[in-house]
């Protein structure tokens, strides 16, 4: 008998395993069914897991919302945005304006999300704020009944080159239809340096006030583009330095008294006779007006600071 | 002796049924045998019927922004009708909660009344008499058999629940609704209402893949809306049951015109099961069946009646 290296004693314990199950018949460690069954559900599973896997991976590449889209007003930060707004339009429907529109597939908005374009049909702030009534979805936030508290954007003052108010024009016109004028939009006198007789209205947009209705961008009279331009919040502002105290505001707030207690009050040249603080100067002030004669360094006779000096 | 009954029973069948044709060669028709023996309106009553369903509660929609009469405000995914009644689809309020959000109020009644109507009636019906994408898939079919088309590939029928899974896995992963990007169910019923932009690439997408490569692949094997739907039918009321199977004359039209064909082998050719009912949720209560046999072996009932004739 030709003896097998090892094969013996095992073979001898299969054949009895075999003899105490099924006769005949050896039974593979998996049934034939089951196996089928799982190898099927991995396949299964499998596919529609990279299915899944590709859809949530697109969502994600394709979220990115375009800096002149801009949510309506109430609309939760983009990310609770996208989880709740279930694209139904009924924000776009009860918009009275038809400022709303719900993105197509190809605006480069997520597709049947609602935005608007300022440029194109700005939000007119309705009192009764109807798209976030009818939004029954918690995409637009309810909390929201004073429209100018909502803050859709951030107007961006963004091309100074060819602002006419910043050219030395009077257009205002941003200024003028800001339905929270005086406190979202101001104008700003400062001198014209180029003229250096004429002032510059600059038109000055504040956080704590505009909504980002858009108003200015659409009336911006400038052909094409605008020079005024809503533009999401994140992208708007820079992010507080809070480890940077302002002085005047913690003034403010303690009552008048400074974080740094009261400083030494010194004299300015030229300056004595008038409150600490006023460096203003009047005609027939200042140190022209104290010697009137040729530059005569250093002989003040009645002592004092003043050097005479003059440029 | 055996060979003069098969003949006999295959003179029996209608030339240009599924059977009948494969044995002559020719492209089928399935259904012809019902448009001689009923007529053709009654050949098609389900199917007009269907029509009239998904077509009518599309014009619900549209007569609003066509022509100014506001019925139905919003879309499938969410609506108020007539200014009181809100109605939102569940699924989408299942994968909101996946998201990690809770809807308002309005959204949650909508979402009950749409869950327990669908729940109560059968949960496949607004697969076959609502959505929309079903007109686009069973236009697929319809070429796919008027061309004779055979062969392809579609996935497994179980994909769409594991897809339906992994549907609410990825809300929950990326914090949103990201099924919404692609689901064409939406997409297609939303862009017929507020526009399309690129959408249709996505509708085209699912007709050409039914016609070319997967025979009822969308609707079939991988909706997982359809799944959801399908769900909420293990308990609903309406089924179809095969009550005359004894007056089968195995043309298998009805297997042809089936979008779920599985589902019927249990209830006609008692496989499994003793009643005639089919049960299986899969089946989407369209009635094509009903319309296309020409011996009457199928009527609707609903699900406590078991009886056979």
């Amino acid at each position: 008998m030709p003896a097998r290296p090892g094969g013996g004693a095992g073979m001898l314990q299969r054949r009895a395993m075999e003899d105490q199950s099924t006769p005949a018949v050896r039974k593979p460690a998996v049934p034939p069914a089951r196996r089928r069954f799982l190898k099927d559900a991995a396949s299964v599973a499998g596919g529609a897991g990279m299915l899944a896997l590709g859809v949530g991976l697109y969502a994600k590449q394709a979220s990115a919302l375009p800096a002149t889209a801009i949510r309506p007003p109430g609309a939760f930060a983009e990310a609770d945005f996208l989880a709740a707004c279930v694209r139904c339009g009924l924000c776009v429907r009860d918009c009275p304006y038809d400022t709303l529109k719900l993105a197509e597939l190809g605006d480069g908005v997520v597709s049947g999300t609602p935005y608007f374009n300022a440029r194109a049909i700005p939000c007119e702030m309705c009192e009764d704020i109807p798209c976030v009534v009818a939004c029954p979805s918690g995409a637009l936030d309810r909390a929201l009944t004073n429209i100018e508290d909502a803050r859709m954007g951030l107007a961006v003052l963004i091309d100074q080159e060819n602002c006419l108010n910043f050219l030395g024009l009077r257009c205002d016109v941003c200024y003028r239809v800001c339905p929270v004028i005086d406190k979202a939009i101001t104008l700003e006198l400062i001198h014209n340096p180029r003229s250096d007789r004429h002032a510059m209205l600059l038109p000055t947009v504040h956080s704590d006030h505009c909504t980002g209705c858009g108003k200015c961008e659409q009336s911006c009279v400038l052909p094409g583009e605008s020079a005024i331009k809503v533009l999401p919040i994140r992208l708007a502002q820079g992010s507080k330095a809070e480890h940077y105290l302002r002085g005047w505001e913690e003034k403010g707030a303690a009552g008048g008294e400074s974080l740094i207690g009261d400083q030494i009050e010194l004299p300015v040249r030229g300056l004595e006779d008038k409150a600490y603080g006023d460096t203003r100067v009047g005609p027939g002030e200042g140190p022209q007006g104290r010697s009137e004669g040729a530059y005569a360094p250093a002989a003040a006779p009645g002592g004092g600071l003043d050097s005479g000096w003059k440029p | 002796m055996n060979t003069t009954a098969a003949a006999a029973k295959e003179r029996k069948l209608p030339p240009r049924s599924v059977r009948g044709a494969a044995m002559r060669g020719v492209v089928a028709r399935p259904g012809q045998e019902a448009i001689d023996n009923k007529g053709w309106l009654r050949a098609h009553k389900w199917l007009l019927l269907r029509r009239f369903s998904q077509l009518g509660i599309l014009a619900l929609f549209l007569v609003g922004p066509w022509l100014g009469w506001w019925i139905v405000k919003g879309n499938l995914s969410s609506s108020l009708t007539l200014g009181v009644l809100p109605l939102t689809d569940p699924f989408l309020i299942a994968q909101q909660l996946a998201a990690g959000q809770w809807p308002y109020r309005e959204a949650l009644i909508g979402g009950g009344i749409v869950l327990a109507f669908y729940l109560l009636l059968g949960g496949r019906l607004f697969c076959s008499w609502v959505c929309p994408v079903n007109l686009v898939t069973d236009a697929a079919s319809w070429l796919r058999r008027r061309l004779g088309l055979k062969g392809g590939k579609a996935p497994a029928a179980r994909t769409r629940y594991w897809l339906l899974a992994f549907v609410l896995v990825i809300a929950a992963a990326t914090g949103a609704l990201a099924w919404e990007w692609v689901n064409p169910v939406s997409m297609l019923h939303r862009g017929l209402i507020f526009g399309f932009g690129l959408s249709w690439g996505i509708v085209g997408g699912i007709f050409f893949y039914d016609l070319l490569i997967a025979p009822r692949g969308w609707c079939g094997h991988l909706c997982p809306q359809g799944a959801f739907y399908a769900l909420l039918g293990r308990v609903s009321l309406f089924k179809v049951t095969a009550d005359q199977r004894s007056a089968c004359n195995d043309c298998m039209d009805c297997f042809a015109v089936c979008p779920e064909p599985q589902v019927i082998r249990p209830a006609l050719k008692a496989v499994g099961q003793d009643h005639p009912l089919i049960l299986d949720a899969d089946c989407t209560t369209c009635g094509r069946c009903i319309d296309v046999c020409g011996q009457d072996v199928f009527r609707l009932t609903t699900r406590f009646n078991r009886s056979e004739s």
